[in-house]
C-alpha cells in the first residue's frame, strides 16, 4: 500500500460503466515522512476521504477487486483508509 | 489511473481477434497539472468515445485489458474516460 495525500477530484460524464457514480481523486504520492515524492495517481474512493487528507491507497488489481467484490472491475487503484498519523522510529 | 491527452489516431492493418473494431488512440502522458510527462504511448478506447484533442485518464497493466469486451485481449494501455473537469488544489 502507498502513502497518499488527496489533491483534487476528477468529473467525468463519459466512462466505462464499472465507474459510474464512482468518485474518482487525484491523489499525491508520499515518502515516509509524509513529503510528496512528485507522483500521482487517480483513484476511487471507498472510504470517503476529503481533498487534503492522507490516505492509504493500494495500486494493485487482485485487492482492489477483492474490495469491491467484482472478479472482472477493471479496477487497480483504490483509497482503502484515511491515516491519522504516521510514527517512525 | 493516470491523466494524458488524446494527440492522435492508430489505424492497424491487421490485429488480434477480440480487438477489431476498438479504436487505437496515440496518448501524451500529462502530469496532474496536465504538463506532458514522457513519451506518448498506444491505448485503446474500449469506450468508442474520445477523439484528439481530448483529456483522458487511462489505466494500465491488465486492469487496461479488463476495460475491453472481450476482455482477454493483448492490451497494456487503455482509456477509462474523459475528464470533463479536474480541480487540484495549490498546494501550500
Amino acid at each position: 500500500m502507498i502513502l497518499g495525500k488527496v489533491c483534487g477530484t476528477i468529473h467525468s460524464t463519459i466512462n466505462h460503466d464499472f465507474y459510474d457514480a464512482k468518485r474518482l481523486m487525484v491523489v499525491d504520492k508520499l515518502d515516509a515522512y509524509l513529503k510528496p515524492t512528485g507522483k500521482y495517481l487517480i483513484c476511487i474512493d471507498q472510504v470517503d476521504a476529503g481533498v487534503g487528507e492522507t490516505v492509504l491507497m493500494l495500486d494493485e488489481g487482485n485487492g482492489a477487486r477483492q474490495i469491491v467484490g467484482d472478479s472482472n472491475a477493471p479496477l487497480r487503484s483504490v483509497i482503502v483508509g484515511i491515516v491519522d498519523d504516521v510514527h517512525l522510529d | 489511473m493516470l491523466l494524458g491527452k488524446v494527440i492522435g489516431t492508430l489505424t492497424p492493418a491487421t490485429i488480434y481477434d477480440g480487438l477489431e473494431g476498438v479504436p487505437m488512440l496515440m496518448v501524451q502522458p500529462l502530469d496532474k497539472h496536465q504538463v506532458p510527462e514522457g513519451e506518448p504511448m498506444v491505448a485503446a478506447d474500449p469506450t468508442r468515445m474520445c477523439g484528439p484533442g481530448e483529456l483522458i485518464y487511462y489505466e494500465s497493466s491488465r486492469e487496461a485489458a479488463l476495460l475491453c469486451d472481450p476482455w482477454f485481449v493483448p492490451v497494456d494501455h487503455a482509456v477509462v474516460g474523459i475528464v470533463d473537469d479536474i480541480q487540484i488544489v495549490r498546494q501550500s
